[in-house]
Order: C-alpha cells, then structure tokens, then sequence
C-alpha cells in the first residue's frame, strides 16, 4: 500500500513502486484530468506539481512521490489565476493539453510572478500543443500575471 | 441531399421538439408529433424547449476544439430567438438522420459543419419562433403580428402582455411546423457574427471535461469492472506474429486475457499500467511483412519515377502541349511532400460494452455513423441497440474519422463479456496511423512574350486515399480526395477545391503510388501538399515573368473576385511591396477550399550558417462568408497557421525495415512555442456561402514560406519539411 496525498486529500493505494504516477491518478484515484499523451516526458501533458514544482507525471514512480504533496489540475481552485485566466483568453480548442499546460503556467508564476518573455519561451516550450494555442497560451500568461498583480497576492 | 425539419417527442418530457432531418427529397417540414412522420423522418439536430424553459440543443457534430457546439447552439438560439443563458447544449447521440446534408454521414470533417448546417439550423431555431409566437397569439386571442419574440418570451405591447417559451411550449407543440419559417435579417442577429465565448472552455479548463481516454467507472457507472487493454501491433506492414510468450504476460498480477485479433495481440488488464507490462512481458516475435525494404528513400525514388510513367487524365482544357511548345518562356519544377502524422494529442482509444442486448461505444471519433455500422457489423446487433457515445476529442485533424479504433474494443468487450477501454500508446497512434498522403508533383508553364501564363501542365503521384478502403470512390484511375486543392469534381461538397487561376491551356494528370502506407485525410486534406506544389510554381513562373509574385497572380487571377480580394487583403495589410527589414525575406501565397478563400503573407530570416529559418510574422486573410463565431474562427486560423508551420518547417514520418520508425515526439518533432511567430489575421467581409473554417489555415502558409525562403536566399526548395539540413544543402548547391 502507498500512501499519497493528492489535492489536499490521503489516498492508500495497492500499486507496486514502480508505476508511473500518471496510472495512479488516472484509473486508481479517478482524476482524468491529468492526461496521457506520450508517456516519456516530451510533451507534458501529464504536468503536475509535486511539492510545488511542475513535473512529469508520466515519468515519475509512484514510489518517488510519498509523502510529497501533489497537486493536479482539478486541485488547482477554480478561481485561480491561471484557470480565471484561461476562461477570460478562451485559451483551449480541444483542450487535452491544457491541464498539463495550466499546470506549467500555474508552477511559473507562482515561482516568477513576473515572468520574462525568456523565461516564459524556456518553461513553455517544454509543452506541446497540437491545436496551436500558443499565442494564445501567451496571452493567458500576461493576463494571469495581471490578475495575480490585482489580486495582490501569489498564484 | 436535402434536409427536413419535424418534430416529435424525442424526450418524454412535455415540451416543444423540432428536428431537423436529412432526406434524399425535398425540405419538407412537418408536425412530428403524427405517428406516421415518427417513421419518415428521423430526426438530425433537435432543439427542445420544455416548461422548465428550458431550451436543450443537441449537436450531432464532434467536438474538438473548432467550438460547433457553441457555433451551431448560435445559429438555433439566434433565430429561435432564445435567451443564451436558457440554453443547455447536448452532444446528441448516432443516428442516421444527424447526417451532414452535404456529406452524406454523421461525420464532422470537411469544414463542413456550418457549411451543411447553417441554413437547416437557422430553419429550426425560425421554425420554433413562429410556433411559440402563434401559440401566443392565440393564448391572447390577437393577430400574430402584433406578437413579438424577445429573448425567449413572447410578447403583446398593446396589452403589455408576455409569456415565457416555458410557458407556451406545450400549445405550441401542437401546430405544424411551418415549411418555410421567417427567417432574420442580418440586422436582427442577435448572437451571430457577435463573439460568444466558447462553452466547452470552462470544463476543459477545470480538467473536468470528459475526453474518450477519460472514461471510466468514476464517470461512467456502468463500467464497474472495466478492463483496460492494450494491443501488440505489427511493427512492418503486413507483418504477422511468427510467436509471443502468452504466458509471460499472463502471469503479470492484473492482467485478466491475452487475445489474438485481427489487429494484433490484446493484452487485458484490471488497469492501464498493467495492461502495458503485460504488453511488454509478451515478446512477441514479428515476420518481416510485405515491403521489409520500404524507407523513406525508396518511397521518394519509387513516386518521382511515378512522374515518367503515364497516368490517369484528371483534366484537360485547351492544348498544353501547343500552348508550352510555342511559350515564350518554359519553366518546369518537380515537388516533394512527404508524410505527415496527426499526432492528436489524445491518442486513439474507444471503450466498448457488448451485452446481450445492447453495445455502448465511448469513444472520441468524427465519424459516428462509421462507429455505429462498425459495431453493428460485429455485434449483429441491430443499429436501435448500438449507442454511440461521443466524447470530447483531444484534437481531430481528420484521424478520428477512420474510426479502426472501435472494432478493435467491441470484438474484445464481445468475447470477454465485460466493457473494456482500448488504448493506443503514442508510438501506437503514430506508428499506425493513416498519414497523410505524400506527394510528388511534377510542372511544366508556359509563359509568353508579355509574362502572361499560358500554359500549365500537371502531373502528380500520391497515395491513394480512397483505394484501400472504398475502391468504388475512383473514377477511372483518380482518386479526387488526393486532389483537393488541384482540381475537383464541381458537384463535389469540395466544389471549389482546385486551382483558382484561370489558364486558358491547362492538363492534369493523376498517378497512384504503389506503396503499402496506409493514408487518410489530415486537416485539409491534400490542399496542403497541392497548395504547396501550385503556389510554389506560381512564385517560379512570376520569377521568370519578372513580375511581382502578388501582382503575377492578380494577373492571372483574372475574374476570380474572392482570391483576388483575399490577396489583395493581405498584401495590404502585410505592407507588400514595402521596404523590409535586411536580410529577411517575404513569401505570398492564396488558395481556396472548402467554400472559402485564404491568403498569406510570411516574413523569416534564414541563418546563413546554419540554415535555420525563423518565422518572424504571419499576416492571413480569410473569406468564409457569412461569420457565426468570429472568435473560434480566428482562433481556427492561427491555430492552423501554426500547425502548417509545424508542417513547413519540421515534420516528416520516417520509415524503417518496411514500417514506421518515427514513434513519439522524440523523435517527431512537432512546433513549439518559441517557433511560432507573431499572427494577424483578418476576415474579410463578405455575404456569399458559408464556407469551412477549421482547415483553412493549413493549404497557403507552406508555400508562403518556401516563397519566403527565396526572397531570403535565392534558393527555391521544392520540398517540405524546410528543416536546417535541407535548406543547407539548397543553399550549398546553389
């Protein structure tokens, strides 16, 4: 049995070590909204944070994680910056990547609450979106940063 | 094909239902509430106001992304003249009658949604108006014209009266429904043309919208006991499994069945990570299938040989050959395109429960009415007991429409008796998937004394599209679907797929590549690949004219008033013919399909030492008609604008041993955020057809950029992907 805590919540799991966290959310404990695309890292998103930081979840043993605090998207609240954000910019078209890229952005600028075009190009560009949102996952960024500025508290 | 609007009682909950179906006749609307229209007319997209006033819409199309749920509720709410926040929106199930009148199926490509739906919608959305209207007016016992609909009320200002649609629902049901409904004027839209936000934006925000992978027992209760299976595939084509160790994957705690189908070996599981270590634990030991020599370069050599053999006549006007022979000038270009993968972020997948009595299919697919007749055929089950379920699509592109995903799932659920989900692992969904086509083109021009084009002769080999899956689709030797963008049937649904120039000599020929590459729609089809052939040799021709690449193909645009107005948008707003930046180049480039018309302009650089090209801008200009949903449609435009970047600058399927060698995004490169370049596109204002919009940002901007690279360079590359190896070489060859 693991023991994770995932969203606030304590979840036993019967799963051996090895099994790549992504699994464990998905078909274990329900939460679809983190997602399978390529199962090695490449295009995340599967992005959770883990203690805070952005993380593949498709690559990391469920073992590595115990006792961490994970957060996915559906822990992010509802009137977080980034998701108000996404709402406002009409970011999505399918929208299969966007948790894994809501995840990224959320983990950005949490730690860079104003973010540079560089270090947005360098944080993002670990993402793949098929439908081409990027200038519009841009333009959510920009508006994320302002919401945080007037709500005058850290993502 | 046309289409009917009825009405019956779809629901059994009191109200007014209008449906609009599709009938082989006329455009005949009727009260459905007759039993004997029950069985005339089945019903396509339905609206359903009950007392609750509530206004329920069900959409037959597929949402991926391209915002038809919201577009198409537009249209109905618009003229039903609903209040938006009354309306609730519905993926509506499989049936026969939601087919798209022009295509033929419950199937959402083609950027044919608005394209086939408009004009039933606003009918049904009128349709309802009117019976709520004479339902009031005879509640009040005034003349109807002295009744007014606002916002889902109808109202009497002489006696200051109103009822809500709630209210007149259930009277209103029991009218006919008018033949040929009132319809808005363009100054009385109240939704269309404005920005509506999207409304699948928030759940998919949330992470709380359900995708085809997404379906399970914690969302779907009937799945309780859902196995999970993935299916060991040939890694060659045509190859068979020579041994696999069954046991081996038996013995992995979890895992439930090993099955041979004709896909492959399915290994089924309590769970996905188990079904993949079962997958692994098999070992399976392939032949070497039917073309184990098969790489990238015999398929290059094998279609360019294609071009010294004699094809199939497409077309031919005038005498090309008379027309070359006395050219003042004579320019010949050959063009390769290779394959390209969808690459959907949400691989393939399809969940399935056979029962005695009923299959239920989950699955992301733009093909319903395939979905249904798959299963059917396999459950002998009769269509009324086949439910398709359609989730959200994490992204079409054409793929989800080859829906090769749903047997697989229902000959496993069938024989284990249990609803199972079958998952295609990336390397899966790229490794067998149906890419598109490849393509060589091979054209000659002629020009004469005054640079005017005179003659044009075509001849271009691709994989066939069609052949392997309906050879009744090829028409003494063409496969029409490997020609959109060139030339096209005109009572085709593609009508104005094809080369918008008008030549006074001009002949096409068509070659069907003998290779065993599975191929398949991919966003616009072959407007890509033949948009890049056609706009590429215009740029050479205007080159050997020594005109101007936008004037050039004015010129030889003659009466086409929509290209021509396109690219005249865009030269204008791109600043054509103004001075820019050193060292950059600028590419023009137009096409049309799918009842619209496109243009673009792209500014790069190329690094002179490592040959990498650097996008700096995107200027598009697009004339779809009429406009629902101005905002989804730009959002279509850029977003396909960044994709045939993806397509112009990196992409490219690699082939191994007689298979597929390219597997994941390691190894298939698709665009990335810090490749995408500024975007400005621009819609011209027009009040001709509707025409698509969800692959109209594909066909132009390839080309663009090849124009692109040699008002950089010099150097004119007649190929795609422009990635920096390829656009080094040209250089060096120079």
């Amino acid at each position: 049995m693991i023991s994770l805590n995932v969203n606030g919540k304590k979840y036993k799991v019967d799963v051996p070590d090895d099994v790549m966290l992504l699994w464990v959310l998905r078909d274990h404990l329900k939460l679809t909204g983190t997602k399978y695309s390529c199962g090695i890292g490449e295009c995340g998103s599967c992005t959770v944070h883990i203690n805070g930081i952005a993380e593949r979840s498709c690559t990391i043993p469920v073992g590595q994680v115990k006792g961490k605090k994970i957060t996915t998207i559906e822990g992010l609240p509802d009137n977080h910056p980034v998701k108000k954000a996404w709402i406002q910019e009409q970011v999505p078209q399918c929208g299969y990547c966007q948790p894994g890229v809501i995840m990224q952005v959320a983990a950005l600028i949490s730690q860079k609450p104003t973010p540079t075009a560089d270090q947005i190009i360098s944080k993002m560009d670990d993402v793949i979106c098929r439908c081409g949102t990027y200038l519009r996952i841009k333009k959510g960024i920009q508006t994320a940063v302002q919401i945080v500025r007037k709500e005058g508290k850290r993502a | 094909m046309k289409t009917t609007i009825s009405r019956r009682s779809f629901l059994k909950i009191t109200g007014l239902t209008i449906a609009v179906s599709v009938t082989p006749f006329g455009y005949t609307i009727l009260n459905a509430t007759e039993k004997k229209d029950l069985k005339t007319f089945n019903p396509n997209v339905w609206l359903h106001i009950t007392s609750d006033n509530k206004v329920t819409i069900y959409i037959g199309n597929s949402e991926m992304g391209q915002g038809v749920l919201t577009a198409q509720s537009m249209i109905i709410a618009d003229e039903l003249e609903a209040d938006w926040k009354q309306i609730k929106i519905k993926q509506a199930p499989a049936a026969d009658a939601l087919k798209s009148p022009i295509l033929g199926a419950q199937i959402t490509v083609g950027s044919a949604s608005m394209r086939g739906f408009y004009e039933p919608l606003r009918k049904a959305g009128a349709a309802g108006k009117t019976m709520l209207v004479k339902a009031a007016a005879e509640t009040w016992n005034v003349p109807e014209s002295e009744c007014k609909a606002e916002l889902g009320t109808v109202k009497h200002e002489k006696s200051k009266r109103s009822l809500t649609y709630g209210q007149l629902c259930e009277k209103a049901a029991k009218f006919q429904v008018p033949q040929d409904p009132l319809l808005k004027n363009e100054s009385e839209f109240r939704y269309m043309g404005k920005p509506m936000p999207r409304v699948d934006v928030p759940e998919k925000v949330r992470g709380k919208a359900v995708y085809g992978l997404d379906v399970n027992d914690g969302n779907v209760k009937e799945l309780k006991g859902m196995l999970y299976a993935v299916i060991a595939r040939p890694p060659a084509y045509g190859a068979k499994p020579q041994s696999f160790d069954q046991k081996a994957a038996e013995q992995v705690k979890g895992v439930v069945k090993v099955m041979e189908i004709p896909m492959g070996i399915a290994v089924c599981a309590t769970s996905t990570e188990v079904a993949l270590k079962g997958k692994d634990a098999l070992k399976v030991q392939w032949d070497k299938g039917t073309h184990p020599d098969m790489d990238n370069a015999y398929i290059e050599k094998l279609m360019m040989a294609d071009l010294d053999k004699q094809g199939a006549k497409v077309h031919e006007a005038g005498d090309v050959k008379k027309a070359l022979s006395e050219a003042a000038k004579k320019v010949e270009a050959t063009y390769y395109i290779p394959c390209v993968a969808h690459a959907t972020m949400e691989p393939m997948n399809c969940t399935a429960w056979v029962q005695a009595d009923r299959c239920d299919v989950w699955s992301p697919n733009q093909n319903q009415t395939a979905c249904k007749g798959m299963a059917a055929g396999i459950t002998k089950l009769p269509p009324e007991k086949i439910h398709i379920h359609t989730t959200f699509l994490g992204c079409g592109l054409g793929r989800r429409a080859f829906t090769n995903f749903v047997p697989e799932a229902v000959i496993i659920s069938k024989a284990l008796e249990k609803p199972v989900k079958v998952m295609w692992t990336r390397e899966d969904d790229i490794k067998h998937d149906r890419f598109r086509a490849p393509m060589t083109h091979r054209i000659q021009g002629g020009l004469d004394a005054q640079g005017q084009l005179i003659g044009w002769s075509h001849k271009t080999s691709a994989i066939s599209i069609w052949k392997p899956v309906n050879p009744k689709a090829i028409k003494e030797g063409v496969d029409y679907y490997c020609l959109m963008g060139l030339w096209n049937e005109p009572d085709s649904p593609m009508w104005n797929d094809r080369i918008q120039y008008e030549i006074p000599n001009l002949y096409i020929e068509f070659l069907m590549a003998d290779l065993p590459i599975p191929c398949w729609p991919w966003r616009a089809v072959q407007n890509g690949p033949n948009a890049y052939a056609i706009e590429c040799f215009i740029d050479e021709l205007a080159h050997a004219a020594g005109k101007d690449p936008l004037e050039f193909r004015l010129q030889n645009l003659k009466n086409n008033k929509r290209a021509t107005r396109v690219l005249q948008t865009v030269a204008e707003k791109a600043g054509w013919g103004k001075p820019i930046p050193k060292g950059q180049g600028r590419g023009i480039a137009q096409h049309a399909c799918f009842g619209t018309w496109t243009a673009q302009v792209v500014d790069l650089s190329v690094d002179k030492d490592t040959g990498k090209i650097k996008v700096h801008k995107v200027v598009a200009a697009v004339d779809c008609g009429p406009v629902v949903n101005p905002g989804p449609l730009v959002e279509q435009i850029e977003g396909g604008n960044i994709m045939a970047l993806s397509t112009a600058l990196m992409e490219e399927v690699k082939f191994a041993k007689g298979g597929v060698a390219t597997s994941n995004f390691d190894n298939y490169p698709v665009i990335r955020m810090s490749e995408v370049p500024e975007i400005e596109v621009h819609i011209v204002k027009s009040t001709d057809k509707i025409g698509g919009i969800g692959e109209l940002g594909i066909p132009a901007v390839a080309p663009a950029v090849a124009n692109a690279v040699f008002n950089a360079t010099g150097v004119r590359i007649r190929r795609i992907p422009l990635t920096p190896k390829v656009v080094m070489d040209a250089m060096k060859k120079a």
